[in-house]
């Protein structure tokens, strides 16, 4: 009996309806289009049939006031939320760069294999557990009271931005150190060996073989996280710090609208936006830089 | 002493490696149980075996990368498995090449090859670069600097990994199974850059699966079964008339395998 069969009578094309729902680009676009309006349309039409449509809109979305309150006007007791969105970025540029190196050195701590270092080590388990346990509100108000309450020299006299930082600092570094760990986790052994065996010491190894290829790896995660640092600096507010989320408050103390927190949130949405794609870009140039390394 | 960062360890002398009752375990699995074995300089000695039967890890704790349940192991008449030995002056002195390449992929090849002389060695980053342009021109990979490791054929990948070991100017090469991750096609361009390092006179442990090529350029082979070497003798008698029943159960397979 032949092991080749006979080839089955007929076409293996697509007919009906699937053959055009999955054809070409073009009709692909317009489809997609298409769903999106549908499925737009459909969320605005019941957010503006809704009972309390008006009172909603009017609370939330007034131009006029989510204009006021951009600006800002002190002499009615308000701060302006475009201004304080500034104090947002500040705060997250600095613990972003003090997370990377705090976070970078407890990962290497807890990575470290030298016996001397196991006191150590058992603090850096501790620290990651305690701090990633700990809701990060909590350790804001830890901070913020209890560092003030201590009457210490130079470290209770600093403004509740600085404790802030210094919270978001405390907590992001526990999540970013695993972050860390397991991209050097991800780097192979014989990586290690490869470099050993050419006699560099344990420090050139990591430095100039297992970190850079580590790095690459945690990039996604690592902006994940950022983005996520990004809106957490509103919790800051807590402490009374004049941030985004703290001026759109009390805009909504004094005027009786919530439109400054609508304001609040666009203004996060600009700041996260470009990182998440950017995030994405990096992947995707990741996986396309791997696919072309597979087929030479 | 190693200002300069050449050579410091003792070169004099007709020994190489000298390996005695070298026991190894991972965990309870004891994969070395007493192995003796001297390398004369310029002497290139074969490793043949089964998987698993110790070739590798041999070929690691000479290179330090494994450290040693019991024995000694004593390179030009020092020992380097006793205390107080600097583990990264013994590696200058001992290339070793992997099965699996191993090479620095976010590097380019001329880093890949520079990276260790100019870090360990020490030397300038100039010289570094025309002496590894000169080592890459030499085994036919003139054109291949620029290029990531990925890039590359396996073969290619592999002359890479000899080129980036000779780099650091080793008096001594190990070789764990360098052609056991290649096409076939590829296998020839490896084995033909190892028999011109054998040309030269550099003393080398290559563990293989290549029979033919073990009896062309070894000048003593020796047999591994389940962590012992079982038979040591020169390629001609070896693989003619084996002494031990075990060696010719797995010659027996060789060849039945078509291997050799």
């Amino acid at each position: 009996m032949a092991l080749t069969g006979s080839p089955p009578p007929g076409s293996f094309a697509r007919t009906g309806r699937g053959a055009r729902l999955l054809g070409g680009g073009r009709s692909g676009t317009v489809i997609s289009t298409a769903s999106t309006l549908v499925v737009l349309g459909a969320l605005a039409a019941i957010f503006l049939l809704a009972p309390g449509a008006r009172a909603v809109e009017h609370a939330f979305f007034s131009p006029p006031h989510m204009w006021q309150s951009f600006i800002g006007n002190p002499r009615q007791g308000y701060y302006s939320v475009g201004a304080a969105i500034w104090l947002n970025i500040r705060m997250f540029v600095v613990a972003e760069i003090l997370i990377l190196a705090l976070a970078l050195l407890i990962a290497l701590i807890r990575q470290s294999t030298h016996p001397a270092l196991f006191p150590i080590r058992i603090l850096g388990t501790g620290y990651v557990d305690f701090f990633r346990g700990v809701p990060l509100i909590l350790v804001i108000f830890a901070i913020g009271l209890g560092i003030p309450a201590l009457s210490l020299p130079v470290l209770s006299t600093q403004s509740n931005a600085v404790y802030g930082v210094a919270a978001l600092v405390l907590s992001y570094s526990a999540y970013v150190s695993e972050v860390y760990r397991a991209g050097l986790n991800s780097v192979h052994q014989s990586q290690v060996a490869a470099a050993r065996s050419l006699g560099l010491p344990h420090r050139q190894a990591l430095r100039y073989v297992i970190l850079p290829q580590a790095l690459r790896n945690i990039i996604p995660p690592l902006l994940n996280d950022f983005i996520s640092l990004q809106k957490d600096t509103a919790l800051v507010g807590v402490l009374g710090t004049i941030e985004a989320n703290k001026a759109a408050d009390i805009y909504s103390e004094q005027v009786f609208n919530f439109s400054s927190f609508t304001v609040a949130a666009i203004l996060f949405l600009i700041l996260t936006i470009p990182l998440a794609r950017f995030t994405d870009r990096l992947i995707e140039r990741d996986r396309r830089r791997r696919l072309a390394g597979a087929t030479p | 002493m190693s200002a300069g960062g050449e050579a410091s360890l003792p070169v004099a002398g007709h020994e190489a490696i000298r390996i005695e009752g070298l026991h190894k375990s991972f965990g309870a699995n004891e994969v070395l149980k007493g192995i003796d074995l001297a390398v004369a300089t310029h002497e290139v000695v074969c490793l043949i075996g089964a998987s698993g039967s110790g070739k590798s890890t041999l070929l690691r704790c000479v290179n330090l990368l494994e450290p040693i349940n019991s024995g000694r192991i004593s390179l030009w008449g020092q020992e380097v498995t006793g205390p107080g030995i600097d583990p990264n002056l013994v590696r200058r002195h001992v290339g070793i090449v992997f099965q699996a390449f191993n090479l620095f992929p976010h590097m380019t090849v001329l880093r890949n090859v520079t990276l260790a002389p100019a870090k360990v060695r020490r030397v300038s980053r100039a010289e570094a670069e025309a002496e590894a342009r000169a080592l890459l021109a030499r085994f036919g990979l003139a054109d291949k600097e620029a290029d990531f490791p990925d890039r590359l054929s396996g073969g290619q990948q592999q002359r890479v990994a000899i080129v980036r070991a000779l780099a650091m100017k080793p008096q001594i090469m190990l070789l764990d199974e360098v052609t056991s991750a290649l096409d076939p096609e590829l296998v020839a361009e490896v084995l033909d850059v190892i028999r011109e390092l054998a040309a030269t006179g550099m003393t080398m442990v290559i563990a293989t699966h290549e029979m033919g090529f073990a009896r062309d350029i070894a000048h003593r082979v020796c047999f591994l079964e389940e962590g012992r070497i079982i038979e040591d003798a020169p390629p001609a008698e070896l693989f003619t008339s084996p002494r031990d029943e075990r060696t010719r159960r797995f010659l027996r397979r060789i060849v039945d395998a078509g291997r050799l």
